[in-house]
């Protein structure tokens, strides 16, 4: 079953054309990767998922993006809504400004949960779940900011995984991060896809090879090829993928 | 269990999010019309009163009649002595600022210094202008007197916009100046100093429209309340027009005569202070334009 | 020869670095030297003394009972420590009662003798008289000078700076009267404050935000003599007639006023901090779900706390330190405040209205120095919070 599915969509940011008919569907719990050269687009299109470009003043998109067969381009959807089924990890760590336990409950609270054992058992398995549980749970109290940066990469992981969401983006979650911390949340990426569909953009191909199902690949604007992870990087179609990922250029 | 979320919620949530944006909208919007009252109220019941005498003529009658021209040449004169104070030495003490002083503890203290100074009551300037330029200096009540103790309060105003100006001159410029030989005077006199320059003004401006303004550092070092003579040196008192307006305002003899001369006199301040914020925009522009172009 | 030029250009610029520094320590050295000076002064004025009959046994009065009983709201010894007897009050202007001008002499070469037989005659005398006029005169006793003490400075809750024969300097009313303005100020400016920074900041669109800057610096660029002006003009009577009061000028006049001369520095210091919060933090919150007001008083808010709080403070510094608007509408009565309906009277009012009057060293004089100390250091501390918040924000990186 197709979890996303876009058709035909075209994405403007003011006069620049940023993505160029653009079609792809992915499936239910598989992580998919975005790859290509930096300005390609693909982290553009992975913020079309849950709206965030909405907040850019003059952008612009036609065509249609369905997530469980439904338009979330819809005048009739509830952003915050789709939000909340659609969860992001950002490029760098950006846990807010509150306990290590308030971000996790965070996406709960702003969602209208009151339940005090509810949230507590939330964000406990929320936790486990981001493989911070251990490091974390004498010091909930303590400031989000007193975690490593990896530490706080996989605490924002948690914050998204909270509202159960049954798709998480990523747009380049590791970048930030230091080797090891990268491992672990790869590690992480792949226990998650059990629970929902990953999307992640990354620059990084041998991080693509190693978590994902799928990969794309974009170029200029344009998904130039989307399979398999293990045939992408084996024996693509298309020349420019090729070239991409023997590292002639990007 | 699964996170379930009750729709009612999120209709609620975005009526709070509507309601407080509307709140503060209508606050905002209060605060420009309270401008625009402060300034009309002025402006109507003040332009009325102006006309060519009364910007060039000498009060009368015990300040019932006549014009205000010896408050404007006072106020000028004020203005331009405490920028000749305070232009060189802010200037200088900004380039010592970002050009000399080692980085760290020195600079944060003068910075320190500078913050305290500009956070000081104009009040307590008038106390010191009249302790120490006024009875230990012995200039006496006068533009001296006046010129420094308003020259004081615009200083900081002058020293932060040249640091800021000259941090933001990119490093390469000195590397460059220096690399053929100049000095570090010559490379600040010649390349650095006509770069920051359209900041530096545009705060000189800014701080003129401020000292324009002020009236309780001149209470007790320069202001007089009526000269029937325009001040002929540095050592007289001269009037200035916020003290004008402060004395016709407050302890007037002949209220109903004297009520157009104030509101006239604010309607001066207010252009003056206008013209100024004007000025320094109109400044800051050309010369980003002028930037941008090159 | 260049090399000269630049070592003297150093030496100059350097010299110039530090002048603020400079100015500071003068300022701080100059109202000092003026304001201790008060506390070496007498308690009677300088160059008279209050005489009594030798009989009495009272040694030493306070200044606020030398003013009562003057102004006779003390009529007996016993009230001050001393015999059960009527206090009979004698002023130097009180000799053309008893004598004539014959008998005074032409040059009031007899006066000393003369007031020195009232003093003889009356037990209960206590009598204001010049020192030169009385000296060496029998049978009478001085009541023994003392410095004006700290005390009664610091904790006085009158302040009569033109009493005689002594000055009251009880700072306390003047003191509440400046916190009252100015904590009704910042509670009238606060919502103003935060919902414009929050609106300039979060909410308005780019067109707004360029009509609305302006608008805010121009409020911050109009002299506070023209806010006083159009306090008295408008406001004053605004509120004589809205709260029927007897007169209109008030410490609530001064706070609306010192509200709107505070707006613009609390919105300048609070948009720019809330500004400042990260794009991808705001974008984080929003990607949970969270609406954009539930963003920023869930996120923006914590996250630029300690830029708000400098905001506030700077514009609580800048109510208190302000001097014209504030002397034009508070009507200036200098007693213990009661209510934010009734005339009071601020520090920098204070001095600002009386300095003019005060000749220069004396006591008054040197009482609006301390003032004007006090002023200093509130204005040091309140900097120096603004320092310490803004540069212990944990949540920067």
């Amino acid at each position: 079953m197709n979890k996303i599915e876009a058709k035909n969509v075209d994405f403007y940011y003011g006069d620049f054309h940023a993505l160029k008919n653009i079609n792809i569907t992915i499936p239910n719990n598989e992580v998919v990767a975005f790859i290509g050269p930096s300005g390609c687009g693909k982290s553009t299109f992975l913020r079309l998922f849950n709206r965030m470009n909405d907040l850019i003043p003059g952008t612009r998109l036609t065509g249609e993006i369905d997530i469980d067969g439904r338009n979330i381009y819809d005048p009739s959807v509830n952003v915050d809504i789709l939000r909340k089924n659609v969860g992001m990890v950002f490029q760098r760590p950006n846990p807010f400004p509150k306990s290590i336990f308030e971000n996790v409950a965070y996406g709960l609270r702003v969602n209208g949960i009151k339940d005090k054992d509810f949230i507590t058992e939330r964000v406990e398995t929320a936790l486990k779940g981001a493989a911070l549980w251990n490091e974390v749970k004498d010091k909930l109290k303590a400031s989000a900011y007193d975690l490593s940066g990896g530490q706080q990469q996989r605490l924002c992981i948690a914050r998204a995984m909270a509202v159960e969401p049954s798709v998480l983006l990523m747009d380049e979650p590791a970048s930030a991060l230091d080797p090891i911390s990268t491992s672990k949340i790869e590690e992480l990426i792949c226990e998650l896809s059990s629970q929902t569909t990953v999307v992640i953009v990354t620059h990084s191909m041998q991080q693509a090879a190693r978590v994902s199902n799928k990969t794309a690949f974009f170029y200029m604007g344009e998904m130039v090829e989307y399979g398999e992870t293990k045939k992408i990087f084996t024996s693509p179609d298309k020349e420019a993928t090729q070239n991409y990922i023997t590292g002639r250029f990007g | 269990m699964a996170v379930e979320i009750d729709p009612s919620y999120m209709k609620h949530k975005k009526g709070i999010q509507k309601g407080m944006f509307i709140c503060f909208r209508i606050l905002s919007y209060f605060i420009a019309l309270l401008l625009f009252y402060i300034l009309g109220f002025i402006i109507v019941k003040g332009i009325s009163v102006i006309n060519w005498d009364f910007l060039t003529q000498a009060p009368t009658d015990g300040m019932t009649k006549g014009g205000i021209w010896p408050a404007i040449v006072g106020t000028f004169y004020l203005m331009i002595g405490s920028a000749l104070f305070s232009f060189p030495v802010g200037v200088m003490s900004g380039i010592y600022m970002n050009e000399y002083a080692p980085k760290g503890k020195l600079v944060n203290f003068i910075r320190t210094m500078t913050n305290n100074l500009a956070g000081i009551p104009s009040i307590v300037f008038g106390l010191f202008g009249m302790a120490f330029f006024v009875n230990y200096l012995d200039f006496g009540d006068s533009i001296i007197a006046g010129s420094l103790t308003l020259g004081l309060l615009a200083l900081p105003i002058v020293i932060r916009t040249t640091e800021e100006a000259f941090k933001d001159i990119p490093t390469s410029y000195r590397e460059g100046s220096l690399a053929l030989g100049a000095t570090k005077a010559q490379t600040i006199w010649k390349v650095l100093l006509p770069m920051a320059m359209p900041r530096i003004i545009t705060g000189l401006i800014l701080s003129l429209g401020r000292v324009s303004g002020e009236t309780a550092p001149i209470l007790f070092t320069c202001a007089a309340y009526f000269l029937p003579k325009l001040p002929s040196s540095v050592f007289d008192q001269c009037m200035a027009l916020p003290y004008h307006l402060y004395v016709i305002a407050t302890s007037g003899t002949n209220i109903e005569a004297q009520t157009p001369i104030a509101y006239g006199t604010a309607f001066v301040l207010i252009v003056i202070v206008l013209i100024m914020n004007l000025l320094a925009n109109y400044i800051r522009k050309y010369f980003e334009n002028k930037l941008k172009s090159k | 020869m260049k090399r000269l030029i630049d070592n003297i250009a150093r030496y100059i610029l350097t010299v110039s670095g530090f002048t603020t520094s400079v100015v500071i320590l003068l300022i701080i050295g100059f109202l000092f030297k003026e304001a201790v000076g008060l506390f070496n002064n007498p308690i009677v004025e300088d160059g008279y003394v209050l005489a009594l009959n030798k009989e009495n046994d009272v040694k030493k009065l306070s200044a606020q009972q030398i003013k009562n009983i003057f102004d006779e709201e003390i009529t007996n010894w016993k009230e001050v420590g001393g015999k059960d007897m009527p206090i009979t009050v004698f002023r130097l202007e009180d000799l053309d009662k008893h004598y004539t001008e014959e008998e005074l002499g032409a040059e009031y070469e007899f006066a000393g003798a003369k007031i020195a037989e009232q003093i003889y005659q009356t037990p209960g005398i206590v009598a204001y008289v010049p020192d030169v006029l009385i000296e060496g005169q029998k049978n009478i006793r001085y009541i023994e000078d003392q410095n004006i003490p700290a005390k009664d400075v610091l904790l006085g809750n009158e302040w009569f700076p033109t009493a005689t024969p002594s000055p009251i300097f009880g700072i306390l009313p003047l003191i509440s009267g400046t916190l009252w303005v100015s904590f009704f100020a910042i509670l009238i400016a606060l919502p103003f404050g935060l919902a414009i920074s929050i609106y300039l900041a979060e909410v308005a669109n780019e067109k707004t935000r360029k009509f609305l800057k302006p608008i805010i610096e121009l409020l911050n660029g109009i002299p506070s003599v023209v806010y006083g002006f159009f306090g008295l003009a408008v406001i004053v009577p605004f509120l004589q007639q809205t709260f029927n009061l007897p007169v209109g000028e008030s410490g609530l006049a001064g706070s609306l006023v010192l509200a709107i001369m505070a707006l613009p520095t609390i919105i300048t210091v609070a948009e720019d901090a809330m500004r400042s919060c990260p794009r991808n933090m705001r974008e984080a919150s929003l990607a949970l779900g969270a609406t954009q007001w539930q963003t920023i008083y869930k996120v923006v808010i914590p996250f630029s706390i300690s830029g708000i709080t400098s905001g506030i403070v700077l514009g609580i510094g800048r109510a208190i330190g302000e001097t014209m608007a504030v002397l034009m509408v508070t009507g200036n009565a200098a007693v213990m405040p009661h209510s934010i309906l009734e005339p009071l009277r601020t520090i920098p009012a204070t001095i600002a209205a009386e300095l003019g009057e005060a000749p220069a060293g004396g006591a008054h004089y040197q009482s609006l120095f301390l003032l004007g100390v006090i002023l200093f250091f509130i204005t040091l501390i309140i900097n120096s919070c603004v320092e310490i918040v803004s540069s212990r924000n944990k949540f920067k990186k």
